[in-house]
């Protein structure tokens, strides 16, 4: 038996034969569509393991799931403050779920703080269910007793559905320090309430500890089977989020992982790195696999020789990748643009976070969609990009890296912090050899060929690698000719330009606008890019359910955009796009028509196509809501014609 | 039988390499009596010496008027932004064994804004010649004090004259964690030049080079006092190291047997104020190198990229309910 998932997950004759726990007042499950579920505890409890072996196990039984992070800015936050609360949220659902959903339904706080760290920001629905760790009322701190008993008083007055649950007591019958078991004992008990299957729940605790010694290993199992029969003796809460059975072969990982093994899929041999939050984890798994398939994670000493290295690979042979967020790529800018005027290809991956600035770590926002289209000096045409799912992060690095060295561009992925950390199944890819980029070119090159031989057609140039006989030039980022000569002739500079931003235009073509989402037309059409598509499709699908005529449109090329946006726009009455970023509120006094700032995508749209397109978004470091969606879709409906 | 032969006279009959194949079709734009001349020429010698086929040799810059040289070489030129030339050349090397790799850099490319690259540069150890043109100004951009330029230099932005000391660049590489060879030529001397360049490209490791470089428009007089004296000229020799001809030895008396291995002499000499040693100051071949520890245990092909992706799907995989998980392997 290896640490290798799948055999965990197939069980052993041992785990088959063992008995289930008893339930001692055995009733019939309510069937829910689906739930939300928060597990919140101090940093170190290991509520996020808690919560993500949840989702394993609904998704590995077949419920669709999404999963976010709940993750302090510190390594080791305070413990018991409203600002260290970390964990998992999860949603799980009958069919495929696509986004962070609305409030939670059930939320297991570890302490009354964090649990009021979930209730400030609105996240627990009103009337939800509390189970909280019950130990704080006997704690020898009186302030601490004090404060757990005025933090239930006050949830149960507003009407909550609150659980005092002993888990430190209960654990203590197992394991010796209760903290180190609780998120188990948790992880049986939200199992009891689901009515998930216990045999898929166990292979998922052998398969997170399969590095420990056995005796671990049954500790926790141990604490998994407590956790279970005490909810299913001591709670009335019952309930099953019925799955179809998994009918394709799937994969369950989050967006950073997804990105790592698309890098690995895509044939790219070079990531050049610095670390910075939230994309480091994707190198982080990408390091610990790159070298299996003879490649390297360089991590640089900054973000600009991370990206100057990544050129420099890339130059001298197949296309490399640098990794970043907000500020990283700030850093790189210069870079980039020496990439777009050398004409070398390099994929460059932004996930994106709260800015400017250090702004927001650890958070979500659509911020960077203008850097990343504009943010150099110059003229400087590169392709734009945003991933809108787990699965889209795997693909659209295979995808980048060759639109890169087709047209020896830089392409920039926009994803962000949500999709980063999020969870979700996606059908598992079978590998293609075609995704890999081909061989070093190192044949002679034809003596009267040129380095800088401009398609008319395109503005493409086969590129001259370093090694092959009779390519000899000097790559440089001042204007140049064709010979890669140095040129400050105006005609040659214009030329240079024209064939730079023609490759963008001959990219464009091959672009085809994903279809409309609802009706063909209508009332109102959302635009939305990236993350947020999830929350928009099912807001647009409860707003048709109700009656309106709202569809939407996500658009997965941000630079150059496909052809056809117009002609959709004009197709419903008003248009309005739905992004994680900011955009003043038309509520303030000093905000008009002629000051006011809108949302990236919003700006772009009306600049390209003339068309009155009004803007709605939040960038308050979290995902965008389906509820929050559909509010400001319906007051978008409720507005007069021509009032903005 | 016959085609590999037929590759190998051809073979044989390219790689008797003159100097001007290493001549790009441009020619040098940089001042009279600039000392980078010397150095181009210095370079285009070790080449055709060494017989570097000019496809498989790279030389990449920065900016700056040192940065200028890639333009000059008829090879591989990498002329990149200002003080970013050694991570470049660093991703060059990454996959790259084959290729000679030479970076050209300026005092105020490498000392001032690439000074961060230069310290981890040193650090990787990679199989790089990086020479370090010191002409202790901003030529370029017209006469700005450099981080290299001597104390009192009246420049356009130190019209009082610059107010401190300068940076030097030998003891700041000694410095360094990893460094595996240092030395230092000057533009007059285009005999020593060549042996160091020689020498440094023989290295296995980065082999940094700081060449001291007449700027005769903006710092005309600054290296006269040794130009004309030769005895204020420190010549470092050693049987591991510079062996001087006989002409030359005749003209620079001024000689000290350095062991390339010993580094507190080394930051001496490093040090010395009223003479400008020439030489190797430091040799360690036995400095592991990055681009070595990091080169792949096997190549990277498409049926290795298949093995791994699937034993990565397989620890996060889901199983339709029909299928036995554990006969679902491929």
């Amino acid at each position: 038996m290896t640490s290798d998932g799948r055999q965990d997950f197939a069980g052993t004759a041992e785990f088959r034969h063992d008995p289930d726990p008893t339930p001692s007042r055995p009733r019939p499950a309510e069937v829910l569509a689906e739930s939300i579920v928060e597990i919140v505890s101090d940093s170190g409890e290991g509520a996020q393991r808690c919560g993500q072996s949840l989702a394993a196990i609904a998704a590995r039984m077949g419920n669709g799931i999404w999963t976010v992070e709940i993750i302090p800015a510190e390594i080791q936050p305070p413990h018991r403050s409203v600002a260290g609360a970390s964990g998992n949220r999860v949603r799980f659902a009958s069919g495929p779920v696509t986004n962070v959903g609305d409030a939670a339904d059930l939320v297991v706080a570890f302490n009354e703080q964090v649990l009021l760290s979930r209730l400030h920001a609105g996240e627990i629905k009103p009337g939800g269910t509390i189970l909280i760790e019950n130990a704080w009322q006997n704690d020898p701190d009186p302030a601490i007793v004090a404060a757990y008993a005025k933090v239930v008083a006050g949830v149960r007055a507003d009407g909550y559905r609150v659980y005092e649950v002993p888990m430190a007591a209960e654990c203590q019958k197992y394991v010796p320090d209760p903290r180190k078991g609780k998120n188990m004992f948790v992880l049986g008990m939200l199992c009891a309430i689901y009515s998930l299957d216990a045999e898929v729940a166990r292979a998922q605790v052998r398969f997170i500890f399969a590095k420990k010694d056995q005796k671990i290993i049954n500790a926790n199992l141990e604490l998994l089977d407590a956790g279970w029969a005490w909810a299913d003796a001591n709670l009335d809460l019952k309930y099953k989020v019925p799955a179809p059975p998994v009918a394709a072969r799937q994969v369950v990982m989050n967006g950073n992982a997804a990105l790592a093994l698309g890098v690995v899929a895509s044939g790219m041999e070079v990531c050049a790195m610095y670390p910075i939050t939230p994309a480091t984890s994707a190198s982080h798994y990408l390091s610990s696999i790159f070298e299996k398939v003879g490649c390297v994670v360089h991590q640089a000493e900054d973000e600009i020789s991370a990206a100057t290295f990544a050129i420099g690979a890339s130059y001298a042979g197949k296309c490399a990748v640098t990794i970043t967020s907000g500020p990283g790529l700030s850093l790189k800018q210069e870079a980039l643009g020496l990439a777009v005027m050398a004409e070398i290809p390099l994929v460059v991956i932004d996930v994106q976070r709260g800015g400017p600035s250090t702004g927001l770590p650890t958070k979500v926002e659509q911020g960077d969609l203008m850097a990343a289209m504009f943010g150099g000096h110059g003229d400087a045409p590169k392709v734009v990009m945003a991933v809108s799912s787990i699965e889209e992060c795997f693909y659209s690095v295979i995808t980048a890296r060759k639109i890169a060295e087709t047209f020896n561009m830089v392409v920039i992925i926009l994803s962000d912090a949500s999709l980063a950390t999020a969870q979700q199944p996606f059908e598992r890819p079978v590998f293609n050899p075609d995704w890999l980029a081909p061989p070093i070119n190192q044949s002679a090159v034809p003596e009267d060929a040129k380095p800088y031989d401009w398609d008319a057609r395109t503005g493409i140039a086969t590129r001259f690698i370093p090694g092959q006989p009779n390519g000899m030039h000097c790559l440089t980022g001042l204007a140049h000719d064709r010979d890669s000569h140095v040129a400050y002739d105006a005609a040659i500079n214009e030329e240079g330009l024209l064939q730079r931003s023609r490759k963008l235009a001959a990219f464009q073509t091959t672009l085809r606008l994903a279809p409309v989402f609802g009706g063909d037309d209508g009332d109102l059409l959302l635009i939305g890019w990236g993350s947020t598509k999830g929350a928009i499709e099912e807001a647009v699908t409860a707003l048709r359910a109700q009656g309106h005529k709202v569809s939407s449109l996500h658009l997965k090329y941000l630079q150059p955009m496909a052809s056809g946006i117009d002609a959709v726009m004009k197709r419903f009455g008003k248009v309005m796009t739905i992004e994680n970023n900011w955009n003043d509120p038309k509520d303030d006094p000093l905000i008009n028509d002629d000051n006011r700032r809108l949302s990236s995508l919003a700006l772009l749209l009306r600049a390209r196509w003339l068309v009155d397109v009004d803007c709605w978004g939040k960038a308050r470091g979290q995902p965008l809501k389906p509820s929050a969606i559909m509010q400001a879709a319906l007051a978008k409906l409720e507005t007069a014609e021509g009032e903005q | 039988m016959t085609a590999s032969m037929s590759q190998c006279l051809m073979q044989m009959v390219q790689t008797d390499y003159q100097m001007s194949d290493y001549q790009s079709e441009i020619a040098p734009r940089w001042c009279a009596g600039c000392g980078d001349n010397a150095i181009l020429t210095a370079m285009q010698r070790l080449c055709r010496d060494e017989q570097l086929p000019p496809e498989k040799t790279v030389c990449v810059s920065g900016i700056g008027c040192s940065s200028r040289l890639p333009h000059y070489m008829n090879a591989y030129g990498f002329h990149g932004i200002h003080g970013r030339a050694l991570p470049i050349a660093e991703g060059i090397k990454i996959r790259r064994p084959d290729l000679n790799v030479f970076v050209t850099t300026g005092d105020g490319d490498n000392c001032s804004i690439g000074a961060a690259h230069w310290l981890h540069a040193i650090r990787y150890n990679m199989n790089l010649t990086v020479l370090l043109h010191d002409n202790q100004v901003y030529g370029l951009t017209k006469k700005q004090a450099s981080p290299t330029s001597p104390k009192g230099l009246k420049s356009n932005t130190t019209p009082y004259g610059a107010a401190l000391n300068p940076l030097n660049p030998l003891s700041v590489t000694l410095g360094v964690a990893n460094v595996s060879f240092v030395a230092q030529a000057v533009d007059w001397i285009p005999d020593l030049l060549y042996e160091i360049l020689r020498k440094a490209h023989q290295h296995r490791g980065l082999s940094f080079v700081r060449v001291l470089q007449r700027c005769p428009e903006f710092m005309g007089h600054r290296f006269d006092d040794w130009v004309r004296d030769p005895m204020k000229m420190r010549i470092l020799t050693h049987s591991d190291g510079l062996r001087l001809k006989p002409e030359v030895s005749r003209v620079y008396k001024n000689q000290e047997t350095h062991d390339p291995l010993d580094m507190p002499r080394a930051l001496a000499i490093a040090s010395m104020q009223e003479e400008i040693p020439v030489g190797i100051l430091y040799n360690d071949p036995s400095v592991p190198c990055y681009d070595d520890l990091r080169a792949g245990e096997r190549p990277n092909t498409p049926a290795l990229v298949k093995t791994v992706l699937d034993e990565e799907f397989d620890k996060v995989g889901i199983w339709p309910d029909s299928a036995d998980p554990a006969g679902s392997t491929e």
